[in-house]
């Protein structure tokens, strides 16, 4: 369901103006009908009490996820606005319970379990590390309390987690990389050098990217795997065999730039063939001193952090609503980059609640199964407010949504969108059916 | 890369990492030969410097060479100025007892770092170099007819990184002019020999300790001003330093600058090395073991004297 | 009454208000109990060690983590069951902990922390490097349905519950005794004056070597004891960090008195918990109370009530 009215006038401070309410529930009502669940559940006084919905938040305000812990909260507070401000979820508004998971998996546990003990939440969300989620979703299986992660692990469609966690909201790395190679393969190189971090983020994508790769008549000359922690790179690239077509490259944590500006100077002026994807910078700006040597080398992103020429009315809301610009950096500050390609992950996810809640009748902790089961049954998303990175297609056996993955091409120190893959390009066969476990 | 390059490119690698590692350790060293007591926030130390080197750079804007000489004054200095600071707050009063030192400077790397968090951020944040071009190294190749050089793709260097080794030469040289030809530097050593009797001497132990700890404070933060522009500035980046700084100062031997500085160019370089023949996990698994058998061997370390 | 009996009774008060505890508190607070039972046992372990043979290690999490992982992988990968996987976590940290002290204990003070911490981080690494059968940091859960002994399931916090405090109790009962027979108390002689040990003819190595097995091996019964109990193993409990944990747990508690690492493990987690309700700096409060603690009670909570209050504590 497409809306062809006109963005309302910027109105003052927080303005939402009934418009563009309106607007919302409109393209909620059309998410919800098209996921062809129960409709019309909106607005309508059920039990009309004004008792919020608790969500606990699980966020990595510490530890090395830091960096996207703070847009994740930003996102966070900003679509919680926006859905409190068009009515809440049935009438009643939504409360954050915000924890700090130090990034760390033991820690993570016990924050789910203040979430359902102490601070009684309907629902927990949030946790985008790997490690965090696989130790914390067993406790959440064990709490019966239901999951959202906004992760892009694999954990979540591998089967390895429970019924009680779901990636509604974020592709998964699986997905990302298996689209990426036919890109690669036409447009780029056949003989391809990985570049990737040892350890379980890094494996996935030399696992899935190698299979994915052979699959378009490509071969992988070397699989470079740099330990954690690493802080120079520089003494690993003479691994890098000589007649190397392309470099894939998806390294992550506080040592990335170190790792860009030296894969620069030590290729010079020479270099072949580059792609990488956009988690090493995110929240890092593309216009760093030493980044000079990324111009031409090619990105994936989750979401073009730059606004391109064609865009939508639903990113320059979204924008506006979580405060960055068309740089993708905070409007109060432009040296503060976001996370773009991650944190709309909060946004939609939070937007899946509220429809799956709202089909549901969801009226309290007693109805987690059925919200649960109310989201199993959605499939696709339409590109809307909702979903402002692009259309949807949820598995609700997996529990893994799909999307459109973007390739873009560093251009004068931003980033052009420069393919768009389809979302067929990005499944792959399901290796497990919640829906036939227990709760 | 060929087997000959590559070793000549994995050797000037190492040597970056070793002159940083000894500018740090040689700081740590100084604080545990002269006071005996184990800074655990010693890393925290490093990484304030690399902060403070952000901080001062990105608000001289005009030229980063300006920026970048006033962080290396300025940086050190403001480092060691807090570690006396804790040196009067916290260590002073607990008189130095190693168990409680120890959990004190767990408690101050806390603060420490997560104070960074609040006001710095999470992010990682790049610093300019000076200067930094990059320079592309010869290889000597046997030929007909004699010697010839090429130019092996990918061996290369930049200027700024050769400049840290020159500095951090530069550097351990004058303290180690300090420590063995000065007046401070004897009463340094003497503090360190026997305390007591330096205090029979009149020497103000408590003066001496508070110095030496800014001293081992601002080496290490001198030493992660001149790494940041190579890495970024970072508020966990204090971990891994503190580790290899103590590997460093044990495998030398306790109190023994000299010991330090070898063993930080022994690790540092073979860090390099051992990377060119195994794979990077498996390497970094054989280097920690090493150390390990090296202690267990001969646990006084390289330099140091055994213990009864 | 002789001190070996009030030292019973002590210990077995302490286990009766734990069990009373379960009663009374809400469920939020029991799972975070049972926790930190679990975990006590990681810290008894390493004060053992630490506390009364004066010996520092920065390398524990290796032993926590062996234990940790030949549960899990004993579960995951050979499908043993629940009480066997128990024993082999145990029988594999005894093995690791007495390769480690075979050769680590040719060092001692300073070198012995490094050697220890080399050998974690080496351990660290190897579970990365075999990331094909351990899933490196990500780790892996082990499903609830396998985690059941003799029919209980040890997934419900009741059960659970009791579980941490059966473990707890045994470990907690067993180092009580320890250290009062004269292996433990010679243990402290050695602490406090190892040449006059050595002269009156104990065996310094070997009385070093048993500690450390023990010690060690009790470390591992905390790590299977967590894996079991909460249904995950990953390579973030073999990181540096869980090494410093024990030490501050034993610190805060009260290093050399049986109850304080239970003290000071209820004590640091409360500490971070309340705090990280008001303010994500919650690691700024922790570290400004461990500064202050250090300054003003420095043998621990558990250390202050023995220096003024009562001496005979264990």
């Amino acid at each position: 369901m497409t809306d062809s009215t006109k963005t309302p006038p910027k109105s003052a401070a927080s303005g939402m103006s009934r418009r563009s309410a309106l607007k919302g529930i409109a393209a909620g009502a059309g998410v919800v009908a098209a996921s062809g669940t129960l409709p019309g559940l909106l607005g309508h006084a059920q039990a009309q009490s004004a008792e919020p919905i608790r969500i606990g938040f699980q966020v990595h305000r510490t530890g090395i996820g830091a960096a996207y812990g703070r847009w994740y909260d930003r996102t966070t507070e900003a679509v919680v606005k926006r859905i409190n401000e068009e009515g809440g979820i049935n009438g009643r508004p939504i409360e954050i319970v915000a924890e700090d998971d130090g990034t760390d998996p033991k820690r993570g546990a016990e924050v789910v379990e203040k979430f359902a003990n102490q601070h009684k939440c309907d629902l927990a969300f949030g946790t985008l590390f790997s490690h965090v989620v696989f130790g914390s979703a067993p406790r959440a299986g064990e709490l019966k309390i239901p999951y959202f992660v906004v992760s892009e692990g694999h954990h979540v469609a591998s089967g390895k987690l429970n019924r009680y966690t779901l990636q509604p909201g974020i592709t998964d790395v699986k997905s990302q990389v298996q689209a990426m190679a036919p890109f690669i393969a036409e447009n780029l190189g056949k003989k391809v050098t990985m570049i990737y971090p040892d350890f379980a983020f890094g494996h996935d994508h030399r696992d899935y990217f190698t299979s994915a790769f052979e699959n378009q008549g490509g071969t992988i000359l070397e699989k470079i795997a740099i330990p954690p922690t690493e802080s120079s790179f520089t003494k690993y690239f003479p691994k890098i065999p000589r007649d190397t077509e392309v470099i894939y490259h998806v390294m992550v944590g506080p040592a990335v730039l170190t790792f860009v500006k030296e894969l620069g100077e030590f290729f010079g002026p020479s270099k072949p063939e580059i792609f990488g994807f956009i988690d090493s910078l995110e929240a890092v700006d593309m216009a760093s001193p030493g980044l000079e040597f990324l111009d031409g080398t090619y990105f994936w992103e989750g979401m073009p952090r730059y606004a391109q020429s064609d865009q939508t009315e639903f990113d320059k809301i979204y924008r506006e609503a979580v405060g960055v610009d068309e740089n993708g950096a905070s409007v109060s500050d432009s040296k503060d980059v976001s996370t773009f390609a991650h944190m709309f992950g909060c946004w939609e996810t939070l937007y899946i609640v509220k429809a799956g809640m709202e089909a549901s009748g969801y009226k309290g902790p007693e109805d987690r199964q059925k919200l649960i089961e109310a989201v199993e049954a959605m499939s696709d998303m339409p590109h809307s407010i909702e979903h402002p990175q692009g259309a949807k297609k949820f598995n609700g056996k997996t529990h893994q949504t799909f999307g459109h993955q973007y390739i873009s091409k560093v251009t004068d120190g931003k980033l052009a969108l420069a393919h768009t893959t389809s979302i067929e390009d990005t499944l792959y066969a399901d290796e497990v059916d919640y829906t036939k476990q227990a709760f | 890369m060929e087997f000959g390059p590559y070793l000549f490119f994995a050797s000037l690698e190492g040597a970056i990492t070793a002159a940083v590692l000894a500018l740090t350790a040689v700081g740590l060293s100084i604080v545990f030969g002269i006071m005996r007591v184990v800074n655990v926030a010693h890393g925290e130390f490093y990484m304030l410097g690399a902060v403070i080197a952000w901080w001062i750079t990105s608000m001289i804007s005009a030229h980063p060479a300006l920026g970048f000489v006033a962080a290396l004054i300025i940086a050190p200095i403001t480092v060691g100025l807090l570690a006396i600071v804790c040196d009067y707050l916290v260590l002073r009063r607990i008189n130095y007892d190693p168990e409680r030192t120890i959990v004190a400077t767990i408690g101050l790397l806390y603060v420490l770092q997560q104070t960074t968090l609040m006001t710095f951020g999470p992010e990682p944040r790049p610093v300019e170099a000076p200067f930094n071009k990059r320079i592309a190294l010869p290889w000597f190749e046997f030929k007909e007819g004699g010697f010839a050089l090429t130019w092996p793709w990918g061996l290369s260097t930049t200027t700024y990184k050769l400049a840290v080794i020159a500095a951090a030469v530069f550097i351990l040289l004058l303290l180690w002019l300090v420590m063995s030809r000065t007046r401070v530097g004897l009463i340094m050593r003497a503090t360190q020999l026997d305390s007591e009797m330096a205090q029979a001497h009149g020497i103000p132990v408590n003066k001496v300790y508070a110095l030496v700890f800014g001293l081992g404070a601002g080496l290490a933060a001198l030493g992660a001003v001149l790494v940041v522009p190579i890495q970024q500035a970072h508020y966990l980046m204090g971990g891994d330093p503190l580790l290899l700084s103590f590997i460093v100062v044990i495998i030398g031997g306790l109190g023994s600058v000299a010991g330090t500085i070898v063993a930080a160019v022994l690790i540092g370089m073979s860090d390099g090395i051992i990377s060119v023949f195994f794979t990077p996990t498996l390497a970094k698994i054989i280097a920690t073991l090493l150390v390990a058998f090296v202690l267990v061997f001969r646990p006084q370390g390289l330099f140091g004297k055994p213990e009864l | 009454m002789s001190s070996a009996l009030r030292n019973f009774i002590l210990h077995i008060l302490v286990l009766a208000v734990l069990v009373v505890l379960f009663f009374t508190v809400s469920e939020y607070h029991s799972g975070n109990l049972a926790r930190i039972m679990v975990l006590a046992v990681y810290a008894m372990g390493y004060n053992l060690l630490f506390g009364y043979k004066g010996l520092l290690s920065l390398g524990h999490a290796l032993f926590f983590a062996s234990g940790m992982y030949g549960l899990g992988l004993a579960m995951e990968h050979l499908g043993t069951s629940a009480a066997l996987a128990m024993l082999i976590g145990l029988v594999s940290a005894f093995v690791v902990s007495a390769v480690i002290g075979f050769l680590a204990l040719r060092t001692s003070g300073v070198a012995f922390m490094i050697v220890t911490l080399m050998f974690a981080q080496a351990g660290y690494l190897t579970i990365l490097l075999a990331g094909k059968y351990t899933r490196g940091d990500e780790g892996f859960g082990i499903p609830q349905a396998d985690r059941a002994i003799a029919g209980i399931d040890l997934s419900q916090s009741d059960n659970r519950y009791f579980a941490a405090l059966i473990l707890f109790a045994v470990c907690f009962l067993f180092i009580g005794w320890l250290v009062q027979t004269r292996f433990g108390k010679t243990l402290v002689a050695i602490r406090e004056n190892p040449e006059r040990a050595r002269m009156l003819g104990y065996d310094i190595q070997k009385h070093k070597l048993i500690a450390v097995i023990i010690s060690g091996t009790l470390a591992g019964a905390a790590g299977a004891g967590y894996a079991l109990l909460f249904g995950y193993a990953g390579a973030t409990f073999a990181t540096v960090q869980y090494s410093i944990y024990p030490l501050l747990w034993v610190l805060l508690g009260g290093a050399g008195t049986t109850i304080g690492p239970l003290i000071g493990t209820i004590f640091m987690t409360y500490l971070i918990d309340i705090s990280s309700e008001y303010t994500s700096a919650y690691m700024l409060i922790a570290g400004l109370a461990l500064i202050l603690l250090t300054l003003f009670a420095p043998h621990g909570l558990a250390g202050v009530v023995r220096k003024k209050l009562l001496p005979w504590l264990p």
